[in-house]
């Protein structure tokens, strides 16, 4: 129980890989604040915090509003202490051929994916340095390393947060806080459900292990960059793809 | 006046890691006291906390000196 005590917040955690890196960090100890854009979301992930008997709850964010995040670390602040482990894992994706892309497309990634990272980071900064303690764990994708047709704007955006990582982890390394970022490969959500059964066989193709990624794979990565473990790594990705793809 | 003069002068001195001595009242932050720029952040959230104040980043970029932040929290606490 290395986390007990500590305020987690994971964005985008109804399901997939965040709800798998909700219970994670709650099974460590950690109270856990997931966020959904919607209220049902939200409860459904106070429900199964509840489940796993973890002490935390389902708050409704939709990162793209005025002043949403820094409303949201506000409030927890005030409910339950200052976050110690931010977990930016909230994302979509918006796939279109670069000739066919429209602004909006382009947009709504850099709004989703991108800028709640620096606000939310932001947000958190100050508690963290005040503790001399903080993780901020950033969840990128495998295709902000290799490219991935039709995703320009996508992986765009996740190479992006490799570069923010680095940085703000030279800015604040020596008050403690360390920043990484953890880039799945295909893992099994249903963000890659809508990919064609086709496609999905020939991707597997190519991962060493043969098989897609489980959001435990995941979230193991995270729990441990979140842990006092991993204390002495900061600035960098942990690459969780099978072997799909090596640095 | 004196009395705020010693409570900035003590939180410089603790934020920064130097003697109370060697804080003067014209003391540069970073040229005197060899504060980096994440320090000078520090010492605002400190100041902010002893004084019970928001201090707006537009201002905080401002105060480089302890003149500077006795200036700002007598100014502000008169109001």
């Amino acid at each position: 129980m290395s986390l007990a005590g500590k305020v987690a917040l994971v964005t985008g955690a109804s399901r997939g890989i965040g709800q798998a890196i909700a219970l994670e960090l709650a099974s460590q100890g950690a109270t856990v604040i997931g966020t959904a854009t919607s209220d049902s979301g939200a409860e459904a992930i106070t429900a199964y915090l509840k489940e796993a008997g973890a002490t935390g709850a389902g708050l409704r964010l939709n990162v793209t509003e005025e002043g949403a995040c820094e409303g949201i670390i506000a409030a927890i602040e005030k409910d339950y202490g200052p976050v110690a482990i931010l977990v930016n894992n909230a994302g979509i994706t918006r796939d279109n051929l670069l000739m066919r892309m429209k602004d909006d497309e382009w947009d709504a990634i850099m709004a989703t994916n991108l800028k709640p990272v620096y606000q939310l980071s932001k947000a958190v900064m100050r508690g963290m340095m005040k503790a001399r303690w903080g993780r901020i764990i950033n969840i990128a994708s495998v295709v902000g390393a290799t490219g991935n047709a039709g995703q320009t704007n996508y992986s765009a955006a996740k190479a992006a947060l490799f570069g923010f990582t680095k940085s703000l982890a030279k800015e604040i390394g020596s008050r403690g806080v360390t920043v990484n970022a953890v880039a799945p490969g295909f893992i099994d959500t249903d963000m890659t459900k809508a990919l064609p059964e086709e496609q999905k066989a020939k991707l597997v193709e190519a991962i060493a292990l043969g098989r897609l990624g489980l959001p435990k794979d995941i979230a193991d990565a995270v729990g441990f960059l979140a842990s006092d473990r991993a204390a002495y790594i900061t600035g960098n990705t942990l690459h969780v793809n099978g072997g799909m793809f090596m640095n | 006046m004196e009395n705020i003069e010693q409570r900035v002068k003590k939180i410089v001195a603790e934020q920064l890691g130097v003697p109370e001595t060697d804080v003067k009242i014209e003391s540069s932050f970073v040229n005197d006291l060899g504060a980096d720029s994440l320090d000078t952040v520090e010492l605002v959230m400190a100041l902010e906390e002893e004084f019970e104040c928001e201090i707006p980043d537009e201002e905080a970029e401002k105060i480089t000196t302890v003149q500077q932040a006795v200036d700002y929290v007598s100014a502000n606490l008169s109001k």
